[in-house]
């Protein structure tokens, strides 16, 4: 079997880009949602959470009205910027970002209310400003729950494939992230190479798992130090 | 001087209080959730009264229908009840967090009179409640406030680091010459530290005694 290792390089390629814009957005969201309280508040997380819930074939056929040459935004981005969304890598990325957002937003909201509110006051009336509150008290402290969103964001994004197929199709070479070069060569016949990829990405998403539950016990055992 | 005169809506009843204050120990003095914690934290800008007044030597902290001072540009020194020590910091971390620059001169006699110099490379899990406190305090004077908020300082302390933690809060007050405000549930505390004793029940002043001026006992 010859091996063409590029699904794995497209695969890490969109997690890597989806998680750093995943871990932004949701910890930046997170935060703000923790600090407000505001009439609808319960409905917005609701639609955060959403994509957790929802069939990936929908969220992908909800990128695809958004995303593609009609679509709202797919027309913005075309325009503006040239850039392609609909069977293009930009297309998995949009895809993973939305599938794995849920994860780290949970994470990243459980992490900033298990921060003691009087260690973020006793910082305001030392008169640090609530930037400077946020990034020497709420985001070290915050950190564990954030690390352990940001590692389930990107084995999310290692692993997505409905919406990933409904929005950037298969075309090897440049969309095949291995959930789909998987579902593809099953398709073919091609037992060996799914196979191959199989123990890949079970390989990946029991390293990630094992580190995860591995650093979540540390840091278990270090807050209770602390306490 | 301290001007207070507040009301808020509390679950189980209104707040409703006015006092002031010039440079003397007040403590707030009464039974658990009777609105002390609220009294310090609407000095301290943490929570807005929904009427009245707060102002300290002359600017305006809260007034109502105007927007109020915020937190960070009161200069007020809080000493959270169980002390509030970022856990990720080391001592010297601590209590150089809200330090302004150029005033660190400021601080080395106060870690001298505190006695907390060798600890400044430690984390607050691996301090003792006595030291814990004195950090807290050092901390919370190192930004050179104009009143210090205590909110029940010795209430996690055993009975002999009790009493040198009061007559150490007793000099640094003589040192500091600003009005703290002080909140404890402890009639022997209140008496040994008050100047003057605000004594409170369900949100209201219901006697204010005035104590004969004391000075700091001997740690010893």
């Amino acid at each position: 079997m010859e091996t063409n290792l590029t699904p794995l390089m497209l695969s890490l390629k969109v997690a890597a880009l989806s998680t750093s814009f995943v871990f932004v957005l949701g910890m930046l969201g997170a935060r703000w949602m923790t600090q407000k309280e505001f009439w609808g508040k319960n409905v917005l997380e609701s639609f955060f959470l959403l994509p957790l819930v929802l069939p990936p074939t929908v969220v992908g056929f909800g990128l695809l009205l958004l995303f593609g040459k009609n679509g709202f935004l797919g027309q913005l981005l075309e325009q503006w910027f040239g850039i392609q969304v609909v069977f293009t890598l930009s297309g998995a990325v949009i895809a993973s970002i939305v599938v794995s957002f849920p994860l780290m937003y949970q994470s990243a909201a459980a992490a900033f209310t298990g921060v003691d509110q009087r260690l973020e006051n006793a910082a305001r009336t030392m008169g640090a400003s609530e930037w400077r509150v946020f990034w020497t008290v709420a985001f070290p402290l915050a950190w564990p729950g954030l690390l352990a969103g940001l590692v389930l964001s990107f084995a999310r994004g290692l692993g997505e494939f409905g919406a990933t197929l409904m929005l950037a199709g298969y075309i090897p070479g440049k969309t095949d992230t291995i959930p789909v070069a998987i579902y593809f060569a099953v398709e073919a016949g091609q037992m060996e190479k799914a196979l191959f990829w199989v123990v890949i990405i079970v390989s990946l998403g029991m390293g990630t798992t094992l580190w995860l539950n591995w650093w979540s016990r540390r840091n278990v055992r270090r807050y209770a130090n602390q306490k | 001087m301290l001007e207070v005169d507040i009301q808020k809506r509390l679950p189980d009843f209104v707040l409703d209080v006015s006092f002031s204050t010039e440079q003397e120990i007040v403590v707030l003095f009464g039974p658990s959730g009777s609105g002390k914690t609220t009294i310090l934290n609407s000095i301290a800008g943490l929570v807005h009264p929904d009427g009245g007044h707060i102002s300290l030597n002359g600017r305006t902290f809260y007034s109502a229908g105007q927007k109020p001072l915020a937190v960070q540009k009161r200069n007020v020194g809080y000493l959270f009840q169980d002390y509030a020590l970022f856990p990720h910091m080391t001592v010297s971390q601590n209590i150089r967090y809200g330090l302004r620059k150029g005033h660190e001169l400021h601080l080395e006699p106060l870690l001298t009179t505190v006695g907390i110099d060798h600890l400044l490379d430690k984390y607050p899990h691996q301090l003792s409640g006595g030291q814990k406190q004195r950090v807290a305090l050092v901390r919370a004077l190192a930004t050179e406030p104009d009143i210090l908020l205590l909110d029940e300082p010795l209430s996690a302390l055993d009975t002999a680091t009790r009493k040198q933690c009061q007559d150490e809060l007793l000099r640094l007050h003589e040192m500091w010459g600003i009005p703290f405000l002080l909140v404890t549930h402890d009639r022997d505390e209140a008496e040994k530290l008050g100047d003057t004793i605000l004594l409170m029940e369900n949100g209201r002043i219901v006697e204010a005694s005035a104590q004969k001026s004391h000075t700091a006992t001997s740690s010893s």
